[in-house]
């Protein structure tokens, strides 16, 4: 009897195998590697369905770093990139992983603090912020992880003619996320550099009464550029370029430029469509 | 912290409303942990068995190998199988990166060597008696070998239910080779990391619960069995 019910476990088994392994077909798709904050803030869900509908085509995403997202095409495991980090991007095409990089969106940095602003860099520029920050009497939290956020972080550093910080006491490199670093910068109450999106949503989860507020805003240097890459054929033969182009252009396109500035997070506008 | 008893809260409502992010995510997970335990059940008992009933030249020193690999690190795992299953690496060709199966391959590589370590074990403190036992009631070979599988059979449960718990909760594996896509290959351990990425922490916590919930199941039906199996 016990065996036989063995059997029976083992037929069972096998049935479910066969449910699960069930084929089902596959429609046109798209791989897309991109940044944590155009999926965090729920702009690709609210892009990808009208994406769908006006082309057929299916967009798959995976959200990493620019970083990581930058190798992913690299290795040809993606047909698109929607990345934030200009002047890598620009290298990246120069040494010819990628075709057709196209500025879409902007949305812009802010420098947050504690309320209490014991360094006083309230309204003052990047500059004089970070030479403040850099004198080291009080915590500067740096994301740490090569994302979008920590390359503008570093060039801010650099355009101000400034060492980057990196085993200076007051300087934390978390090599987490966002809104993980924000959670710590709390903890620490130290300054950090978020981006716009992640700063909303944080907000929000505050209840409207944050303890890291906005401090600077506005410079120039703060602006934050999103583009669309097509990865190179040439150096990926089997890259589906023809729905990376059709997705570039979509996004480019004068309907999504629209849908992108109308995309609102938490009733406050979030990305600036620019493509030209 | 009121994230404690909103997770609690919003764990039942996913469930009761049936959101269907979060079935799509239980359902990858369930789908690719049955192939990853498929795998190593199939694979990892007998070689478990033999490894602890079969003497053989070097026996120790795979018995060695076998326990280091119970420290895998499942981001090792996850960057060494996406390494090997990019378009540019040696398995590329397959088209295995950013789905379920390869998600599976990888949580194969960690659950195989629990299942063979502690099989083997399961043999190892077996009676001896048992053997000479059977041999002086003039049993053939193949009938020691399944009495004695059959002898062990509680050691091989805990073995899968403990592998079983290590390929559900890993988010490594599945996060380097699955990519976290939704609808896809977002398992509930990756979205958790998600969530916890977005700030919404109620919502992670929420999923943890329904995680432990299907493992809740899964141990019900498994000494259901085990009663069956007196």
């Amino acid at each position: 009897m016990n065996r036989n019910f063995f059997v029976r476990v083992l037929l069972i088994c096998l049935l479910a195998a066969g449910f699960f392994s069930s084929a089902y077909s596959e429609p046109q798709t798209l791989m897309m590697a991109t940044t944590t904050s155009t999926d965090n803030t729920g702009l690709l869900d609210y892009l990808a369905p009208l994406f769908t509908k006006d082309t057929g085509i299916d967009l798959k995403w995976t959200a990493v770093g620019t970083g990581k997202a930058l190798e992913l095409g690299k290795n040809c495991d993606v047909d698109v990139l929607l990345v934030h980090a200009p002047d890598a991007e620009k290298q990246y095409v120069a040494e010819g992983f990628g075709v057709n990089r196209r500025e879409i969106m902007y949305n812009d940095f802010v420098i947050i603090g504690p309320s209490a602003d014991p360094a006083a860099i309230k309204g003052k520029s990047v500059l004089e912020t970070l030479k403040r920050v850099q004198k080291g009497a009080h915590p500067f939290v740096s994301r740490g992880d090569n994302s979008g956020t920590h390359k503008m972080e570093q060039s801010l550093w650099k355009l101000s003619g400034l060492n980057t910080p990196e085993k200076e006491n007051f300087y934390i490199q978390t090599g987490q996320g966002m809104m993980a670093t924000l959670t710590i910068a709390e903890e620490k109450k130290g300054y950090t550099l978020t981006d716009r999106g992640t700063y909303i949503k944080y907000e929000d989860k505050m209840g409207g009464n944050p303890q890291l507020k906005i401090l600077v805003e506005g410079d120039d240097m703060l602006k934050n550029q999103y583009s669309v890459i097509e990865i190179n054929p040439v150096n990926c033969p089997k890259t589906r370029s023809e729905q990376a182009k059709v997705f570039a252009n979509w996004i480019a396109g004068e309907k999504a430029q629209k849908w992108i500035g109308d995309f609102k997070l938490l009733n406050k506008q979030l990305f600036i469509p620019n493509a030209k | 912290m009121e994230y404690i008893g909103n997770g609690f809260l919003k764990a039942i409502l996913l469930l009761l409303h049936g959101d269907a992010e979060t079935f799509s995510a239980i359902y990858a997970t369930l789908k690719v942990s049955f192939y990853s335990m498929t795998a190593s059940l199939v694979l990892g008992i007998p070689s478990g068995f033999l490894l602890g009933y079969v003497n053989f030249m070097g026996k120790h020193q795979v018995r060695l190998v076998v326990d280091t690999l119970l420290s895998l690190p499942t981001v090792f795992i996850g960057l060494m199988m996406y390494a090997f299953l990019s378009n540019r690496g040696p398995l590329g060709h397959m088209g295995l990166l950013f789905t379920l199966p390869g998600i599976a391959i990888g949580q194969t590589i960690l659950a195989l060597p629990i299942v063979i370590a502690l099989s083997a074990t399961a043999v190892e403190a077996m009676d001896y008696k048992l053997r000479t036992t059977l041999i002086s009631l003039g049993a053939n070979r193949m009938q020691i070998l399944l009495s004695s599988l059959w002898e062990i059979r509680h050691g091989i449960f805990a073995a899968g239910l403990t592998a079983y718990g290590r390929v559900m909760t890993e988010v490594g594996i599945s996060m380097m080779v699955g990519g976290n896509i939704k609808w896809h290959t977002r398992t509930i351990t990756t979205a958790i990391a998600l969530e916890t990425g977005k700030g919404m922490f109620a919502t992670g916590i929420a999923l943890g619960l329904v995680l432990l919930l299907i493992a809740f199941s899964v141990n019900i039906m498994v000494s259901f069995f085990k009663k069956k199996l007196v």
